[in-house]
């Protein structure tokens, strides 16, 4: 039985562990600063070194990795409810392909970052507009239509991707394989990746009744009197345009947009009026810890993050599947 | 005097180009039935999307509860008339009472959240097709009959004063067909609920319809009462295939020769 106050405790239960997360991101890494310290500097207390790597580097860059690892969680959830497929990620129709595409050719010709970035969402928001005209075609969107448009799409990226790799001089490899799996150390502001996800969330949360039908098929969401068309539309426009702000800040970091929603979801259900806020606290907390350890546990060096993201999250996922009771969900 | 529930005048229904109902009239009223037959194929689904507002008529128009349904919010349109769709596939895992709950959808504000009114009429809806002790059960764990018969809970858990059935009796064994069949009778009579259903045994709509409407494919149609269209000569037409009829002590049966 879905109820309000259950979905309050589970949103705050979450919020708190995204806290925990952001906290602890502040407060670890090659240089020590006491949590007294830290506390300090957030509140407005001025200076010194421990001050400009809290507030300078470590915040920004703990934001990027909350915003960006709810945004791919969440577009995540979304492409599997507009696919009605538990495999589909925010990647597979095509989007963080046409970023790749687009960072790596920025990247070969040794462009600035700020071009990276821009050649990124272009390329993104290039993929998502091919994928979106031709599944259209007569008109009647179908999901196996969208789904084949977007994996050929994303296909041809992968070539794409493939050509600028092998002609790429050999210095540049090294960023270029860091941005392929994702990597948080040029992200640059946080601000911009965390108004998109607030703004995303608050256009998707009033309409999770009707994305809870729609995870039933689309005639039973026509019969239950939802605007089948125009919700499909908004909601493919809306998951690709959150990945292409994700990808373009942090790369394409992978794991978190397919495998969050599933952990939410075993967990607590596939009440999208649950799910959809749920799943972006979890995937931004998770996306925290992985960068967290991604830049201590072989500090002076860094990982990329999308490594880490995927070692913490398979044996959480393989646990929490096999766990589920044969017989029912409760 | 009140609408009927529906109204179609001059209704054309076309399905990849081949027309399979061409200028049909007829009228639905409170606690009527009407029985929908015909051969695989010959557009009784697509007649029913129709009706439902599923899919735009190729000319004609449909009346719901004496408004225009091209005219209708399809919110509205949810609360009038309730839809058992042929099949029900889950991508997803989810209680069999949330599947009920699933009904309440047109009656709930965009941030309403179920009520205890609406699980009391969800779990009145289980209760009535005989799944009240498996609520807390997983979609996917559930036979194909209990699957359709939670998905006619999940239709009367919509209150709908019309419902359109599209052939509730699938993978129902006899003793849960003529359940159903009763079910709803009772609903027809008691809530004055109007239903069209699409059926393929003919015996049983002869007892639990008042009306007929045979779909012959090629967009002529047949319709009356059931004991006047219901005859061996027009279903063997019908159904391509000899009917004999057999009188047995008083009540008469269509068999196949």
């Amino acid at each position: 039985m879905p109820s309000r106050r259950r979905a309050l405790l589970v949103i705050a239960v979450l919020l708190l562990a995204a806290l925990l997360s952001l906290a602890g991101a502040l407060l670890v890494g090659s240089y020590t600063i006491s949590p007294g310290e830290v506390w300090a500097r957030l509140t407005g207390a001025n200076g010194g070194i421990g001050g400009d790597i809290v507030l300078g580097l470590r915040l920004p860059r703990a934001l990027a990795a909350f915003a960006c690892g709810g945004l791919l969680a969440l577009a995540g959830a979304l492409m599997q409810v507009l696919l009605r497929n538990p495999l589909a990620d925010p990647y597979v129709l095509g989007v963080s392909g046409g970023a790749a595409v687009g960072a790596l050719s920025a990247m070969l010709f040794g462009l600035p970052l700020i071009v990276i970035h821009g050649g990124s969402f272009v390329g993104a928001l290039a993929a998502m507009l091919t994928v979106f005209g031709l599944a259209r075609g007569d008109g009647s969107w179908t999901q196996s239509r969208l789904l084949l448009t977007g994996v050929i799409v994303a296909a041809g990226c992968g070539a794409g991707v493939a050509l600028i790799l092998s002609v790429a001089p050999e210095q540049k490899l090294h960023s270029m394989l860091f941005w392929l799996m994702g990597d948080l150390s040029h992200a640059g502001s946080p601000w911009p990746a965390l108004a998109v996800l607030a703004i995303g969330l608050a256009l998707v949360v009033p309409l999770a009744r009707d994305l809870n039908l729609l995870s039933r098929g689309d005639l039973v969401a026509h019969t239950l009197g939802v605007k089948v068309r125009g919700l499909r539309a908004a909601v493919y426009a809306l998951g690709s345009l959150l990945t292409a702000v994700a990808v373009t800040t942090t790369g394409s970091v992978g794991f978190i947009g397919l495998v969050v929603p599933h952990l939410v979801r075993l967990t607590i259900g596939n009440d999208q009026r649950v799910l959809l806020p749920a799943t972006a606290l979890a995937g931004g907390a998770l996306l925290v810890v992985a960068d967290t350890l991604a830049r201590t546990v072989i500090a002076p060096q860094q990982l990329p993050v999308g490594v880490l993201t995927a070692l913490l999250g398979v044996p959480v996922f393989l646990y929490l599947l096999s766990r589920q009771p044969k017989g029912g969900r409760e | 005097m009140t609408a009927a529930l529906i109204e179609v005048r001059g209704l054309s229904v076309a399905i990849g180009g081949r027309t399979v109902v061409s200028d049909v009239d007829f009228a639905l009223g409170n606690g009527e039935r009407l029985a929908v037959l015909g051969r695989n194929g010959a557009g009784k689904t697509t007649l029913l999307h129709t009706l439902a507002g599923l899919r735009k008529p190729l000319g004609g128009s449909i009346r719901l509860c004496g408004e225009q349904m091209s005219a209708l919010a399809p919110r509205r349109i949810a609360q009038l008339r309730g839809v058992l769709l042929q099949q029900q596939i889950d991508a997803f895992p989810a209680s069999v009472l949330e599947t009920a709950l699933v009904g309440r959808h047109p009656w709930l504000e965009r941030w309403a959240w179920e009520s205890a009114a609406d699980a009391r009429t969800a779990r009145a809806a289980l209760a009535a097709v005989g799944l009240a002790d498996l609520e807390e059960r997983d979609v996917h764990t559930l036979s194909g009959g209990e699957r359709q018969r939670l998905a006619l809970a999940t239709l009367l858990t919509q209150e709908p004063q019309l419902a359109l059935l599209d052939e509730p009796l699938s993978h129902l064994d006899l003793n849960h067909q003529i359940a159903v069949l009763q079910l709803l009778g009772q609903r027809a009579r008691d809530a004055g609920m109007g239903m069209i259903t699409v059926m393929h045994d003919v015996n049983l709509a002869r007892r639990h319809a008042d009306r007929a409407l045979l779909l012959f494919g090629d967009g002529r149609v047949e319709q009356g009462p059931v004991a006047d269209v219901l005859n061996a000569t027009t279903l063997t037409q019908l159904y391509g295939h000899p009917l004999r009829r057999i009188d047995a002590g008083g009540s008469d049966y269509f068999i196949p020769e």
